[in-house]
């Protein structure tokens, strides 16, 4: 209690997470505030700032989880974040997660926050794996140098958390002196000059810390020279100082800099670590697993192979599961239709749970199990390290485009749901490149559009259901490739960002991190069965049951005019009924309801709609409406998505045209192709 | 430091399982400052662990990096 001294009469504490991508730092952020952010095996996987709070020895603390970053002079927009969440937010204490088996690449960005001024905590976070790889790091040491606390974690397990959290607390009070680089005396007269010139500035000294921001301008930082670009007088002065220096050095202020930086870091660490002596190892496992995932000749038919295995696991393990489910919702409707008889309920109530909730929500909750599964494969990829693999494979192709290897993330994460997918373009250097991915993004079909699939391919090609499946997911990536070449060549002619992706090593992924990614994305379906899906249900129900005295779902109800306006555009496809028009139109709304309308409209779930199906396509329409739903319009959630991440309302509507346009034509060709060959 | 005299060539150009040291990046700031930031610098010991068809794969220390080619045209080292 007697600490409460530390918050001034503040509510909270305010704590930043900040360091290298893929240093630990959500998974410590989970650790400290018991919250399940979403945690992977690749650099860039948070791209936005996340808050979550605790309390220790009874004070408030607001952690705040940031992404990850290698220095505070921020190319991509989720660096950005982070770096101006640490200058211009300043929290009280900045806990700086540094990756123990990479120090010196780590302590680049650690000197760069020691040299504004933040209040600094060093988590020496992955210290399991640092022992493994023979790794010794003398803390005491580091942080005697640094005069910075220094405590050892591995965040994955929570050691070392309660420790971080003293030694938050004691940074807070810390009032003394910080390590300072010594940049030598040429560089650090033209330091000491800014740093004058800042002081006298009141606007520049409250906002940063003067020598901070005269090291920024010597490193002619790129979003520092932006943002003070009015300030002529000065910024006269910074560019004589950068020419005097050139002139001595012979080369650019900033490479001396980081030079400098560089070395005093290696010095640190030669005083700091020891690495056991281990037989020369030129290869680590990684790179030994590296040489065949990414073999030339093997690289793509094992990512081809990969995919392959995510659909066969879902629909292997899935449909049993869904068939329990299915009996379930069969079970309920039969004993609460009987039940509601019994009461003597009136038929539209029958109706509305039986026709309307039972089958709209039952036919959708189905696909708990495949969709699970789906979201636990996607897991092991990430956890194990081989989303980064998969980019690099693809570099190939996406190069032949215009992009590279590392636009491929967001599209793999698309196959989950595309919302995260457009965010995770946030790591790109380039605007074009970004602007490209977003656009191809719902090419890439998520977990939401697969219930669509599951019933389809279920209904005709039982057979082959995962190939069939599995057909659709590569028509997706194809056509993104292709679009994304076409708006490249016609759209955005820029240049593409050279390219440099860190790969992380290999990790053994645990059962309770898959588990746990299973069941936070999954229970969000679940949720969206409960609200929107229901919603839209309702909805569906009602339109099929007015007006009054109408028969139910027929094309006469508000629902059957409303299709049946649509359906003549859809005839060329092979669909051009009233309940796949209406079933696409409320689709928009969420995917997964493209099937729970159908449920509503044929009033059946479970095998009976298997076989309303059956009656009302062919295996050839339903194919095409397969591909239909995979390519048109994005579900609203990712038409936000897009609209925020472009912050243009001209690509939104681009991307629903040409999805849509693009739909239309690829049902069509797929339909009257296929019926010039033969088929039906 | 540097030895005087050995032959500065880009990265590149050397195959699989040879070991460099940087000498200069050369090419646009931003590609500099990216490589910086990712502690490729001047002085570092650089393994090429992979050099085939697409990007290389190279690794400084424990870490490994995929470098598009255009990139590792511009990383100038010293074999060693
Ligand atoms: N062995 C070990 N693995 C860890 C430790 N901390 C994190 N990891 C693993 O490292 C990977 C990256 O963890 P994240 O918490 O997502 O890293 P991050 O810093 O938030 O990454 P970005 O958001 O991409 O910047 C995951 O696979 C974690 O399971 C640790 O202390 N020991
Ligand atoms: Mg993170």
């Amino acid at each position: 209690m007697e600490k409460m001294g530390v918050l001034e009469g503040r509510k909270e504490l305010v704590v930043a997470l900040a360091g290298n991508p893929n240093s630990g730092k959500t998974s410590l952020f989970n650790e400290l505030t018991g919250s399940r952010q979403h945690v992977g095996n690749w650099p860039g996987v948070t791209v936005e700032k996340k808050e979550g709070r605790l309390k220790f020895q009874g004070i408030d603390f607001k952690v705040v989880d940031l992404p990850g970053t290698y220095s505070l002079g921020a190319y991509t927009e989720d660096e950005m974040i982070a770096r101006n969440f640490i200058i211009y937010d300043k929290p009280d204490v900045v806990i700086n997660v540094v990756d123990a088996t990479n120090l010196e690449r780590n302590l680049y960005l650690t000197m760069q926050l020691l040299e504004m001024n933040a209040n600094l905590v060093i988590a020496l976070n992955m210290s399991d794996e640092a022992k493994a790889k023979g790794i010794e790091i003398d803390k005491d040491k580091l942080s005697q140098i640094l005069k910075v606390p220094v405590v050892m974690t591995v965040a994955t397990k929570g050691e070392g958390v309660k420790e971080l959290l003293e030694n938050v607390l004691k940074a807070v009070e810390f009032k003394g002196e910080r390590y300072r680089i010594d940049y030598g005396k040429e560089l650090e007269e033209g330091i000491s000059e800014l740093e004058s010139l800042i002081k006298e500035d009141e606007e520049l000294s409250k906002k940063f810390f003067p020598r901070w921001l005269a090291i920024k301008f010597i490193e002619n930082d790129e979003n520092i020279m932006k943002e003070f670009s009015s300030k002529t007088a000065l910024m006269e002065k910074v560019k004589l100082i950068q020419k005097k220096l050139e002139g001595i050095f012979g080369e650019d202020a900033e490479v001396v800099v980081a030079d400098k930086r560089y070395g005093v870091i290696s010095g640190i660490v030669k005083e700091c670590v020891k690495k056991r002596s281990t037989p020369e190892e030129r290869y680590t496992l990684s790179d030994r697993i590296d040489r065949i995932v990414t073999n030339k000749y093997l690289g793509i038919p094992i990512f081809l192979v990969a995919m392959w295995a995510v659909f066969e696991f879902t629909f292997a393990l899935g449909n049993p599961l869904s068939d329990w489910i299915e009996m379930f919702f069969d079970w309920l409707g039969e004993v609460t239709a009987s039940w509601l008889e019994s009461i003597a309920a009136p038929d539209i109530l029958i109706s509305f749970i039986r026709d309307g909730i039972i089958a709209g929500v039952g036919s959708v909750l189905v696909f708990i199990p495949p969709i699970f599964l789906l979201f636990f494969a996607i897991s092991v990829l990430e956890d194990s390290g081989y989303m980064a693999r998969a980019a690099y494979v693809m570099d190939r192709f996406m190069t032949a485009l215009g992009l590279h290897g590392k636009s491929f993330i967001p599209m793999l994460i698309g196959f989950g749901c595309n919302v995260p997918g457009i965010m995770a373009t946030r790591t790109l250097e380039n605007t074009e490149d970004r602007l490209v991915t977003i656009l191809v993004n719902p090419l890439m079909s998520c977990a939401a559009r697969l219930p669509v699939y599951v019933l389809f391919a279920g209904a005709f090609f039982a057979e082959n259901q995962g190939l069939v499946v599995f057909s659709i997911y590569l028509l997706g990536i194809v056509l993104a490739v292709i679009m994304a070449k076409i708006f490249k060549k016609f759209l955005f002619k820029g240049k593409t960002a050279p390219f440099v992706m860190e790969l992380p090593p290999y990790r053994v992924p645990t059962l309770k991190g898959l588990l746990i990614h299973m069941w936070e994305r999954g229970s969000l379906f679940v949720r969206k069965a409960g609200t929107i899906i229901l919603g839209v249900v309702v909805l569906v129900w009602i339109l099929s049951s007015l007006p009054a005295g109408v028969e139910y779902a027929s094309a006469e109800s508000y629902i059957g005019r409303l299709g049946s306006a649509v359906a003549p555009i859809l005839k060329p496809a092979g669909f051009g009924t009233w309940e796949a028009a209406s079933a696409l139109i409320f689709g928009i709304l969420a995917k997964e309801t493209v099937v729970g309308t159908l449920g509503v409209v044929y009033g059946a779930e479970g095998d009976a709609l298997f076989e309303a199906i059956r009656q009302h396509f062919t295996p050839l329409s339903a194919y095409a409406f397969m591909v239909m739903t995979l390519i048109y319009i994005p579900c609203v959630a990712t038409i936000a998505a897009i609209r925020r991440e472009t912050n243009s309302w001209k690509w939104t509507f681009f991307a629903i045209g040409y999805t849509l346009i693009l739909g239309w034509l690829m049902a069509v060709i797929i339909y009257q192709g296929g019926k010039l060959l033969g088929f039906n | 430091m540097l030895k005087k005299g050995g032959i500065v060539l880009p990265i590149s150009m050397l195959p699989p399982g040879k070991k460099a040291v940087v000498v200069d990046i050369i090419g646009g700031e931003g590609i500099r400052r990216r490589l910086i930031d990712m502690g490729i610098v001047r002085g570092v010991e650089i393994l090429v662990v992979k050099n085939d068809v697409g990007p290389l794969i190279v690794g400084v220390g424990e870490m490994r990096f995929a470098l598009g080619f255009g990139m590792a045209q511009k990383i100038l080292v010293e074999e060693l």
